[in-house]
């Protein structure tokens, strides 16, 4: 083995070791959540999580159903209103326009990116929702968690689409105008493909935002514990669950919202996990597909 | 010396016939300025609705005053100060930490290697836990178990924890979108992967690594339920790292949420944060700028 | 309880130079958790003790009102007990049915396990389960800008919060109860039959630094800071 292997090996256990802190976190924090679960799922059982009439903690009710309906409604969502607006802003911004207003145009994305939940909420709570309540109140509802935080992650899933855009070849896109190919057959034949995973991890992180999403979300969902009936309905979700009770709840309480927080993280896995197969099956994972 | 594609102009009759002849083009052509201006439009929106309430306070007297009648009068000197501090905690845990973990994924792990999958699949899982769950796991590991207390350096380092993956899966991008090309030419000419990497990947992937640094510290400036447990409510101008010290996103949530007659304070401290990230922003992008052009390369 | 205490803890460390008060927020769980394990040693309780926590030492400071509020424009100035309990029962759904104009009413509702939320359910006897509610609020503001938003909504919110914003121009209003207007005054008088304590408490009975800070709270130069924020001053 030689001076330049060693060397190489060395970098590849330093970099493992830091990658394993990484890893490591997430362990920890579902550790956490089930640590501090275990209480409640002793005192109540895990069944009555999914059948009790409803979610009354104080007086012994513990169904987490309609606030886990109301964060994969809002989440879904969020996703698939901003996922298309986002790439095509990235698009728009690689292959439309040029110099200072592509410039300006990510300059606007990464101060979006920046802005607080917070501020974002009293917008949805102070504009938002009341525009929204004249064609249906309350205005507090799914359709106004959405629209809030759409815009919270599109910023995230255009600046990552927009660096995975910037790395397709030149030569595949020049090639494909000597051919005669228009702007846009360009964009869809060549450059989304070869971008698709860099976007596709964009999406992810999105959707993992929108998630764990939870001060925009209690300003402007309208928090009531029960499955919607349409999209002007108030609607609360495992985050907001937390946020609104975990300051003033006192043991049992305290531990079944920590069943909810675990509830949501088994959720995040479970996605995790079903993007992981497709990846597997697609060949799309990241890392090199030859690694030198 | 690469090229970038220039988009056509307008006055180009031959693209223009291109795309008037095809009207999925021309279609496609206005969503995506449609797309465009939709986002931006928002923006201005957002913007212009915070400039109304908050441009009254904005004053000198905000950015060097101790705040006063809970925060309603004064101004917000040493919040600032603390955010910028839990800020420099953050990314000096989650730089380093969060560059070499993309690495590894990157240049090192197989797609199909079992523990490249792994971390990858576990930072997902990090990116997607609400931020109160990590201001609840802060509090219990940095502030009791470790015995930091409510700190600047608990709050750095829950940050750091939350940044992690936006930092690590962006910046793996960036190393990916460096073309292939580089690893072959070096290993033909017998380069350590430790050289290709240091010398000719990172720098290649500069700009990328800086978008992966925004959108960490955006994320971080933007971080509120996290902070208000771990660094704190205080708004004394901190002496230490091991003082409690209020952040500036926290600040806006208090007078917006807690303290009655707070609203036009509280979007006033949201344009100072706003002008805090596009310094930040700039900061970074131009550092990253030096650096690349000091290893003698300039991409794209 | 968190800014008013912020304030006083600010007056304290000026009139003692070389304390140091340090105040922090999370709720009041979080702080009758934080003073039994010894990370604080002072908690803010915005309610009185119950069960298990009657074993800490309570040291009430103020006194606050929970006041119903309506939007300004909203026609409706009287409700009368029954109604407002009606109202969040579910049982009348339109503001015509109290003298109002036709439009469904907007219930504004607080998170289990807020103290405004208990005091107001038992003053009116309605079981939290009973209550139809279209927003649930977790903050006290959260609640005053919906309200403020919606000409049709209801609410309930602390008097303290609820009097200053309208002194800052929110449009709100608060409404008698039981014929009795949610002032200042008939809070003192203790007329108002709507209140819950603002308690400060210890682990132990306070001694020393703990003790001092508390009669600070309670002493008559913090008179004015208090009643400002419309919490009536609790002493010895």
């Amino acid at each position: 083995m030689n001076a330049t292997t060693r060397l190489d090996r060395r970098l590849e256990s330093f970099l493992r070791m830091n990658a394993a802190v990484a890893g490591s976190i997430t362990i920890g924090i579902v550790a956490y959540l089930l640590l501090e679960s275990l209480p409640a799922l002793h005192a109540v059982g895990p069944l009555r999580f999914l059948t009790d009439p409803s979610w009354n903690p104080v007086h012994g009710a513990y169904n987490v159903v309609p606030m886990v309906v109301g964060t994969l409604v809002v989440t879904v969502g969020a996703v698939l209103l901003a996922a298309p607006l986002a790439v095509a802003s990235a698009v728009f911004g690689r292959f439309y326009v040029r110099g200072a207003l592509s410039k300006l145009q990510r300059r606007v994305l990464e101060t979006l990116a920046g802005v607080p939940s917070v501020v974002y909420g009293l917008w949805g709570l102070m504009v938002l929702v009341p525009a929204l309540a004249r064609i249906g109140p309350p205005g507090q509802s799914v359709l106004a968690g959405v629209l809030v935080l759409a815009l919270m992650i599109l910023p995230t899933i255009a600046l990552v689409s927009d660096t995975a855009l910037g790395a397709v070849p030149e030569i595949h896109l020049r090639g494909a105008a000597a051919a005669g190919l228009s702007r846009w057959a360009i964009v869809r034949s060549i450059a989304l493909p070869t971008a698709r995973s860099g976007i596709l991890t964009g999406i992810l992180l999105g959707t993992g935002r929108a998630l764990g999403e939870t001060m925009a979300v209690v300003m402007v969902t309208g928090n009531v514990a029960q499955i919607p009936d349409g999209v002007f309905a108030p609607v609360r979700t495992l985050t907001a669950n937390i946020a609104l009770e975990m300051a003033y709840a006192t043991d049992a309480h305290r531990s079944a919202l920590f069943v909810s927080g675990l509830v949501l993280a088994l959720l995040t896995i479970g996605l995790v996990a079903v993007v992981d197969r497709i990846a597997q099956s697609t060949g799309q994972d990241g890392g090199r597909t030859g690694v030198v | 010396m690469w090229f970038r594609l220039r988009p056509s102009s307008w006055f180009d009759p031959a693209w223009r016939w291109r795309v008037l002849s095809a009207p999925h083009d021309a279609v496609a052509h206005l969503a995506m300025w449609s797309a465009s201006l939709a986002v931006t439009g928002v923006f201005v929106w957002i913007l212009i609705d915070v400039l109304s309430h908050g441009a009254s306070h904005l004053s000198l007297e905000l950015l060097t005053a101790a705040p006063a009648d809970a925060g309603r009068q004064g101004g917000i000197a040493p919040i600032l100060v603390s955010t910028v501090l839990i800020l420099a905690v953050c990314m000096a845990v989650a730089m380093p930490l969060g560059l070499c973990s993309a690495v590894l994924l990157s240049e090192f792990s197989r797609s199909t290697s079992g523990y490249g999958r792994f971390v990858r699949r576990s930072l997902d899982v990090l990116a997607g836990l609400p931020s109160i769950v990590f201001g609840l796991f802060g509090y219990a590991f940095f502030c009791h178990a470790l015995g930091l207390g409510f700190s600047i350096l608990s709050g750095g380092l829950t940050l750091a924890c939350m940044v992690l993956p936006v930092l690590i899966r962006s910046v793996e991008a960036a190393l990916q979108a460096v073309p292939d090309d580089i690893q072959t030419a070096s290993a033909a000419l017998g380069l350590s992967k430790t050289t290709t990497i240091r010398s000719l990947l990172l720098p290649a992937a500069a700009p990328g690594i800086a978008v992966g640094l925004i959108l960490g510290i955006g994320r971080a400036l933007a971080e509120t339920a996290a902070l208000l447990f771990t660094s704190g409510y205080v708004v004394r101008m901190p002496g230490s790292l091991f003082d409690s010290g209020r952040a500036l996103s926290v600040h806006i949530y208090d007078l917006a949420m807690n303290v009655p007659g707070g609203d036009g304070m509280a979007y006033a401290s949201a344009l100072v944060l706003l002008g805090l990230l596009l310094g930040m922003n700039a900061l970074a992008t131009t550092l990253v700028q030096r650096w690349q052009k000091s290893k003698g390369l300039v991409f794209g | 309880m968190a800014p008013v205490i912020a304030e006083i803890a600010l007056q304290y460390e000026h009139a003692y130079p070389g304390m140091r008060v340090d105040v922090q927020s999370g709720g009041s769980s979080r702080g009758i958790g934080d003073v039994r394990n010894g990370l604080a040693g002072i908690a803010m309780v915005s309610r009185a003790l119950e069960g298990r926590e009657q074993v800490l030492e309570a040291y009430p400071i103020a006194r606050d009102g929970v006041g119903i509020i309506l939007n300004a424009r909203n026609s409706v100035e009287a409700l009368t007990d029954a109604q407002i309990a009606a109202i969040y029962r579910g049982e009348i759904g339109n503001w015509r049915e109290v003298g109002g104009r036709d439009a469904k009413i907007v219930v504004v509702h607080k998170a289990e396990g807020r103290a405004t939320l208990e005091v107001f359910l038992a003053y009116f006897g309605i079981d939290n389960r009973d209550v139809k509610a279209d927003v649930i609020a977790g903050e006290n503001e959260q609640a005053i800008k919906t309200v403020a938003g919606s000409p049709e909504a209801i609410g309930y919110v602390s008097i303290g919060t609820a009097a200053v914003d309208i002194d800052h121009g929110v449009p709100i209003k608060l409404l008698r109860i039981g014929g009795v207007a949610a002032t200042l005054s008939n809070i003192r008088l203790g007329r108002y039959p709507i209140v819950r304590p603002l308690n400060l408490v210890t682990r132990e009975p306070a001694t020393g630094l703990a003790r001092a800070f508390i009669d600070f709270v309670r002493s008559p130069a913090m008179t004015g800071l208090i009643e400002a924020q419309h919490f009536v001053q609790v002493s010895e």
